[in-house]
């Protein structure tokens, strides 16, 4: 009983980091049709620069800040250099332009940074919490609060706020969404540094736990991406569900068969949503008359 | 209100509008007839800016618009309701009208979404359903209301009546007559060039990318040339 609450912890934690990439590509979804695949290295640059920035001296909240900005200024010349010369083109184009992308990045970053794992202090000390029989590290705790946040701070953007429905607007009918005033190429851009700024805080929130190196944005973009897939691609709920369900799966699976297929478990998520539900658990099953 | 000279438009290197000259006075319902393919959409496109234009000027209130990014033109007051009604299909028929008013954000939006369904009782009754579900006719009325959210001075409507069923046609058209009412300038595109002629003040024809005939839209009615082409009779 102690044992699997403690993996329940565990695989909330993970979770919520899976979570915020899944929210993440919603973002950009929502705007574009397109799931962005740099979207890991939104993470990783979140973690690294952190990191660096600290290293130079600069206080962790302001290097967090730092590397929020800056990757979120990243994210955007990705739309105005990649994205938007490309458009027109097909969205599976695009994805491929993306997923150029993200090596280019890995590579850049490979080389101003270096290839050594990094980590960064815990915000709130290491004392583990003991509740019930298992214990959370405070920083969990950090991960998990984040991604809650975040998501409610994006539902309530899509709902409730005039820009958030421009943002699904344009996704919807670029056409139309012009012809009612919406400047798209200005949603393309905040959707990109608003999709790039919250990668960048998962990196930062979870770099104190899984530690940070140039590479760990693909397998977090694969994970990001099966948790999207699981909770219905385009939906902030949807992403906030499927992360931590991808994370309980993870966690549970390596507790209770081996942690050598944990790996595995991703992958078989996104056969298994493509099989028998390809809409995810709250993707809104299209009717459109035409 | 509104003036186009010389106007040229090309998809690639086949021109398709060739030295168009329109204007549309302020109060008045003017229609462009013509048949399919004459190029009435590409028309319109250049004046909502969604279509590169080769040469010539169109003029609004006397500025000139020619360049203008098609998303700042619904804030001079020009708004369009386009071809194939391009509503957001997965938005509700509410958000579908709010958008419709995106420069706003003042009390007035409210009352003017009532008076959308006022207008289209109809859309009041959907209005929580996602606007891809509404019958053809409904998402014409939505493509017209979400249009006058902008508050126009003067609307482009391309095609209303295309695909409906003759009652839903009348009932769009006695709209259109409302709107002149209420002091809104329209520029009517139409196939149907019975009905959109025995409502407008003026007419053109266009063919194969030209204006070929004009008038006041009685005269058009009575003109042989066109009873023979058009009115099929």
């Amino acid at each position: 009983m102690d044992s699997l609450l403690q993996f329940l912890f565990s695989g909330l934690t993970v979770g919520a980091v899976y979570a915020l990439v899944a929210l993440g590509f919603t973002i950009i979804y929502n705007a574009s049709d397109v799931v962005n695949f740099a979207q890991g290295e939104f993470v990783m640059l979140g973690g690294m620069i952190t990191v660096f920035a600290h290293e130079a001296g600069i206080p962790l909240p302001l290097a967090a800040l730092l590397a929020v900005v800056l990757t979120a200024a990243i994210g955007v010349a990705l739309n105005k250099l990649a994205i938007e010369p490309a458009r027109g083109a097909p969205v599976v184009s695009i994805i491929i332009i993306t997923i150029g992308a993200s090596i280019f990045i890995r590579g850049a970053s490979q080389l101003i940074f270096d290839k050594q794992l990094h980590r960064l202090p815990s915000f709130s000390g290491d004392a583990p919490i003991r509740i019930g029989g298992a214990t959370i590290l405070p920083q969990s705790l950090w991960v998990i609060g984040g991604a809650l946040i975040v998501f409610v701070a994006l539902w309530l953007f899509f709902t409730r706020t005039l820009t958030g429905k421009a943002v699904l607007a344009t996704a919807n009918n670029r056409l139309a969404a012009q012809l009612v005033g919406i400047n798209t190429r200005a949603i393309m851009t905040l959707s990109f540094a608003l999709s790039a700024a919250i990668g960048a805080l998962a990196g930062v929130l979870a770099t104190p736990i899984t530690l940070v190196s140039y590479d760990v944005g693909v397998a977090l973009a694969l994970k990001g991406f099966a948790a999207a897939m699981l909770g219905g691609m385009g939906n902030p709920k949807g992403a906030l569900v499927g992360g931590l369900l991808l994370g309980l799966f993870e966690a549970l699976t390596a507790g209770y068969l081996s942690s050598q297929y944990k790996e595995a478990v991703a992958f078989i998520v996104i056969l298994a949503v493509l099989f028998a539900m390809p809409q995810g658990l709250f993707g809104a099953k299209s009717t459109e008359r035409v | 209100m509104l003036q186009v000279s010389g106007l040229r438009s090309a998809y690639g290197r086949i021109e398709v509008l060739h030295d168009i000259d329109l204007t549309v006075g302020a109060g008045e319902i003017v229609t462009l007839v013509g048949a399919n393919g004459a190029g009435k959409t590409t028309l319109l496109k250049c004046l909502s800016g969604t279509q590169p234009v080769t040469g010539g000027t169109v003029q609004f209130e006397g500025a000139d618009i020619t360049g203008l990014a098609a998303h700042k033109r619904p804030g001079l007051g020009l708004a369009q309701s386009p071809e194939g009604r391009q509503i957001f299909t997965s938005l509700s028929v509410a958000e579908n009208l709010r958008l419709g008013a995106y420069n706003f954000k003042d009390a007035r939006v409210a009352s003017d979404i009532d008076e959308a369904y006022a207008m289209f009782p109809i859309l009041k009754e959907k209005r929580n359903l996602p606007a891809g579900g509404l019958s053809g006719g409904q998402q014409q009325m939505l493509a017209m209301a979400r249009a006058l959210m902008a508050r126009p001075k003067c609307l482009l409507l391309d095609e209303p009546s295309m695909g409906l069923a003759p009652i839903i046609v009348q009932q769009i058209f006695d709209v259109i007559v409302s709107l002149k009412a209420r002091g809104v300038t329209v520029f009517l595109v139409e196939q149907n060039a019975y009905g959109a002629l025995r409502i407008a003040d003026r007419g053109y024809v266009m063919e194969t990318g030209r204006i070929t005939i004009e008038g006041r839209a009685a005269e058009l009615l009575a003109d042989p040339r066109i009873r023979e082409a058009y009115l099929g009779v």
